[in-house]
């Protein structure tokens, strides 16, 4: 169609049917060629969001292996579709340039970090979790009850994880002997 | 009513429903020290004094007791307040603000005379001591009582006629009769109209045809008193009758995506998978002992199955070496000796005692109270290991933290290896959250994560593969419960994951010999032929089937949606539902009709209505359970609370409790003002960790309390999360909350050239702090005790990492702790403020020090605690020292 003012939203939408100027009146030949990412994704995960615990349903689509769009999940009884500022940022959460993605390793008395492997990392930790226990490992307290401990190794966080990770966080800091394990929930 | 919660802001898509009932015609009140976005909203926002809201409360319950508002019916047939109290109990009317029992040198309560009176006149032979309420304040037993509700006898004596003068009814009358208009007006700095408004509208809205719901957050959990906060909310609530009923209830909104499956499930010291309590040495020896002590035989309640919830925990443990003879491997469970909370562990980091520190998804250098503290404690272990999704704080505490700044920590002398681990985001792994209401939903994984980063499942299940590794060939008996776990999970992909859904199967539990998931709790046997590892989940796996990953859309079922996700218990969506009906079950009215009995139902009459049951399907209203039973057994069917000991639900506490069976006002531990009720100033019992680097702010009846004269509290935005772990390494929301800033009001920036846009420094005892200016009339001076006070009030979202940085609100507070749970009060301390930016460098700690001295507080950094009777003497003990003239308080802004 050649350009002529006729073509014009406004002229549009006081002269066609659409006269609140937010269907017809308002779409061009540049809207007819916008596809939502929602629709080209490959798939679509059904999730909750990450942040408050109201327990908000989150859509996240995927496309070429990468996250796409996040946006609320309007079958959910508890948000109707609704995100707030945060829920609506996860998709920047899960895409941040700032994350990170490789192992960081800071030596004892370093300035600076260094890269290590991840396997290389889950063995130095692995050790240094065997060493500790081993190295404060109680039978029994000071008055001589038994109490088959380590009080070397403390862990917190647990509030922002799923039911199956604090399960097995606590199911082997249990047979670990380790007790000072702790989460938000205490704060 | 809200209260202690910003609703609108901190859970906006929550607040939605607030607004729907609000559209529909109902009043929403909002009582709050700052005018926020929710008091925007609400139809009454009336300002109050921080850390008084037991005042206000005890008010309305006063208000409510004096103009006999109570819902009477619901009252005697549904909670104890019929049940006679021990003639040995004096109440914190006569004692000056302590109850009976109290021991000044430990600082507990010998609970014996707060006892029901039993049927042979004494106190209940079960009664705690006072070395039991001790180790309860050690082990944060409180806490179990999310679920396990309150211990005592299933048949206490009872004058249903509430005029006994030793009955709950009576004793609590007495107890808040000083909790009058004028009293809450003089203690909160509100006016009696407005405090009456409220319980006028309260009381009004709370009958057979009407509900109100009390809303609470984080405001009221972060006190020295944080327990009795909720308790009295719940004393309100269900003295007005609005417990189990629909549009009722207290809601608990929670701040983290699982914070409810993390303490179901718990990474907690105390607690044990569906609130077992973690074995002490000397209490729980035995698994005979460890059970009685959560079933207490002669208890009524589902408590009485505790055998079975206990042994199919350990069978999930420790699989087929758990075993009758063996006890199940109970003998393996590491023993608590008292506090092994996060700040005694923090407190030990700083002394050397602690090697290693996991952080997992949590950033304490920021996130926990007394940052400094903290960050010190991580410079003085042999390793941390860091997961996360970003570079947080307590990652970089060596290399950038204040610490560093003022000299305190040196990179080249600082010898903390630290290991940062990418984790995985909430869509690159497969799990389920428990949200606030209890109820569960499954994620789907929605594509593999980058790099290393990995799952807590993965990092968890391999490091647990290769510790075993490692003691592979041991012999030594302390290793058998590494040796001996079942760890054997099914792995899928290149990567080796985990199955989060076997972790789940053995979560809901499952017949050991042919696999089938259970469908109820009630199926778990205690012979070891079946193994759970959450008894309070079982259900989940229903069938064989996922019930969390439901996704019926909620426009296709009822308002209940009960076909959505999953909530625990067996999918019920309200708790003691069957307080919506009658004695004699039926609805207490058409339009609140919720649980009903049936007659004509099942066989012989069946529980129906729009939520599973809370209640025994079959149990009729009118059964009476025989003579002397306990357990399930013993609940009558009149009885809705079948979590507490004796069914009702409690107006009064004996058992549970290390501060008193009724709430108190006290002043937060850092107070401007006497306590105007009572000699006892603050929480008798609280827990204190009396240190040099822990010092607080002097309050009355200290001295120099002026050097820290305004009263600050902290609380969320909408654009961040907590600590900022997850917001301010996220463009957007860190581009919409760039700064961190103090709210102080026009008043007080005049009194202390405070400039819109400008900066102030913020000082207490522990750190000092800089902050834009926002000067803004949401908070206002309040009259209190005579004179005006100055509340301010900041964020707590920053440190100095991240997009757009700043200093943090939690340096700021001092560790003081609820004596129940343990956690600390970080929404109310004293503090000064004057004009410009801080200082740098080491000048920093001269700045704090500069105040503490002026203050008293290098000399002696604890408070008196006791304030009241003999032992209060020791209270004035701090002479005074000397300090800058009154002229000289640094209020013409610059720093002294």
């Amino acid at each position: 169609m050649a350009k002529s003012f006729l073509s014009w939203p406004v002229v549009r939408q006081f002269t066609g049917a659409d006269r609140l100027g937010r269907g017809a009146a308002a779409r061009s030949a540049a809207t007819e060629e916008i596809e939502a990412r929602t629709e080209t994704a490959d798939r679509v995960a059904r999730s909750v969001c990450p942040y408050c615990a109201v327990g908000c349903g989150q859509k996240v689509f995927v496309k070429d292996e990468q996250v796409v769009q996040i946006e609320g999940d309007p079958d959910s009884p508890v948000s109707r579709g609704r995100l707030c500022p945060k829920g609506s940022a996860s998709k920047n959460l899960v895409t941040s340039s700032l994350r990170q993605t490789a192992v960081k390793y800071r030596a004892p008395y370093a300035t600076e970090w260094t890269e290590l492997d991840l396997d290389t990392a889950m063995d130095m930790i692995a050790d240094r979790v065997v060493k500790a226990r081993n190295d404060t490992w109680q039978d029994l307290d000071d008055q001589g009850r038994k109490v088959r401990r380590t009080l070397g190794i403390a862990s917190l966080g647990g509030a922002t994880l799923d039911n199956e990770e604090n399960y097995l966080i606590k199911k082997l800091f249990t047979a670990m002997g380790a007790l000072q394990i702790e989460n938000q929930a205490r704060i | 009513m809200i209260q202690g919660s910003n609703m609108a802001e901190a859970h906006p898509v929550g607040f939605q429903w607030v607004m729907e009932a609000k559209a529909r015609g109902a009043k929403v009140y909002h009582v709050d020290p700052r005018f926020t976005r929710t008091s925007a909203l609400a139809d009454k926002h009336v300002p109050i004094r921080v850390g008084t809201d037991i005042a206000f409360l005890g008010g309305i319950i006063n208000h409510v007791l004096s103009n006999d508002l109570d819902f009477r019916e619901y009252v005697v047939a549904y909670t104890n307040a019929a049940t006679i109290v021990s003639e040995d109990y004096v109440d914190t009317e006569d004692l000056d603000g302590l109850f009976s029992g109290f021991d000044p040198e430990s600082r507990t309560y010998d609970p014996q005379s707060w006892q029901y009176e039993s049927e042979n006149g004494h106190g209940a032979a079960q009664a705690d001591s006072a070395a039991d309420q001790e180790h309860q304040r050690e082990t944060a037993s409180g806490m179990q009582n999310e679920s396990h509700g309150m211990q005592v006898g299933a048949h206490p004596r009872r004058d249903e006629t509430l005029q006994h003068p030793r009955c709950v009814f009576q004793i609590l009358k007495r107890h808040y009769a000083r909790y009058t208009p004028e009293m809450v007006a003089r203690t909160c700095g509100v006016s009696e109209e407005d405090f009456l408004e409220v319980a006028q509208a309260w009381a009004e809205n709370s009958r057979r045809d009407r509900t109100t719901a009390l809303v609470y957050s984080v405001g009221w959990t972060q006190h020295s008193v944080g327990v009795q906060y909720i308790r009295t909310g719940a004393i309100l609530q269900l003295l007005l009758g609005n417990m189990g009923r629909p549009g009722g209830g207290i809601m608990a909104l929670r701040g983290h995506a699982s914070i409810q499956g993390s303490t179901d499930i718990p990474t907690l010291f105390n607690l044990l998978p569906g609130y077992l309590p973690m074995p002490s040495a000397g209490v729980h020896d035995t698994l005979d002992g460890w059970i009685d002590a959560v079933r207490l035989p002669g208890a009524k309640g589902f408590w009485g199955n505790a055998r079975s919830y206990g042994v199919n925990l350990l069978k999930a443990y420790w699989g087929e070496q758990a075993t009758p003879e063996n006890d199940f491997c109970f003998d393996y469970m590491p023993r608590l000796t008292g506090d092994h909370g996060t700040y005694r562990t923090v407190m030990d980091m700083i002394d050397g005692k602690v090697k290693g520190y996991f952080l997992l998804g949590q950033n304490p250098a920021v996130g926990s109270a007394h940052g400094r503290a903290q960050r010190l404690g991580m410079a003085n272990l042999d390793w941390v290991v860091v997961r996360d999704l970003f570079e947080i704080e307590s990652a970089t505490f060596w290399k950038d933290s204040p610490e560093v700044e003022t000299g305190e920590i040196v990179p080249e002398q600082c010898r903390t290896e630290v290991f940062l681990m990418p984790a995985a985001s909430h869509v690159e792994k497969e799990g389920t959250f428990t949200q606030t209401q209890r109820m569960l939903q499954w994620r789907e994984k929605a594509l593999e994560a980058p790099g290393d980063c990995r799952s807590e499942l993965w990092f968890f299940y391999h490091l647990g593969r290769m510790v075993r590794e490692r003691y592979a060939d041991s012999t030594l008996d302390r290793d058998r419960p590494l040796l001996d776990l079942a760890w054997d999970y099914p792995v899928h992909g290149e990567r080796d994951e985990p199955d989060a859904e076997a972790v789940l199967r053995e979560i809901n539990g499952y017949e050991v010999e042919t696999g089938r998931p259970l469908s109820s709790f009630n199926e778990m046997k205690d012979d070891g032929s079946t193994l759970g590892g959450c008894w309070i989940y079982t259900g989940v796996f229903k069938d064989g089937v996922n019930q969390a990953a439901r996704r019926k859309p909620g426009s296709e079922q009822s308002e209940v949606a009960p076909e959505w996700g999953w909530a625990w218990p067996a999918n019920r969506r309200m708790l003691y539902n069957r307080a919506s009906a009658d004695p004699e079950g039926r609805p207490w009215s058409e339009n609140k009709a919720y649980l009903w009995w049936d007659p004509e139902a099942g066989e012989a009459g069946q529980w129906v209505g729009k939520d599973v049951p809370d209640f025994e399907l079959t149990k009729s209203p009118d059964y009476v359970p025989p003579e002397g039973s306990d357990g399930v057994v013993g609940i009558a069917g009149n009885d809705p609370f079948i979590m507490q000991g004796d069914g009702k639900g409690a107006l009064y506490v004996p058992q549970g409790l290390v501060d008193g069976p009724m709430p108190t006002h006290y002043e937060p531990v850092e107070s401007p003002f006497r306590n105007p009720m009572y000699g006892q100033q603050g929480n008798p019992v609280r827990k204190e960790y009396d240190r040099p680097d822990n010092p607080m702010n002097p309050t009355p009846p200290q001295l120099h309390g002026e050097v820290y004269p305004y009263v600050f509290t902290t609380s969320r935005l909408t654009e961040h999360h907590t600590a900022g772990g997850m917001s301010r390494y996220v463009a957007r929301l860190a581009e919409l909350q760039p700064e961190m800033f103090i709210e102080v009001s026009p008043t007080l920036a005049e009194q202390r050239g405070l400039e819109n846009g400008g900066w102030a420094t913020i000082i207490t005892a522990r750190s000092a702090i800089e902050a834009r200016v926002l000067v803004t009339e949401r908070l206002v001076p309040l009259r209190v005790d005579g004179r005006e006070v100055h509340q301010v009030w900041l964020p707590y979202h920053w440190g100095q990492g991240g997009i757009v940085t700043g200093d943090s609100a939690n340096d700021l507070f001092g560790i003081s702790l609820d004596p129940n749970v343990l956690i600390q009060e970080s929404k109310v301390g004293t503090c000064d403020v004057i004009a410009g930016r801080r200082p740098t460098g080491p000048a920093l700690r001269s700045l704090v020090m500069d105040h503490q001295h002026r203050a008293g507080v290098d000399l002696d950094p604890g408070s008196p605690i006791v304030t009241t009777g003999p032992a209060s003497e020791v209270s004035q003990h701090r002479d005074p020292v000397e300090r800058w003239g009154p002229d000289d308080d640094s209020s013409d802004g610059k720093t002294p």
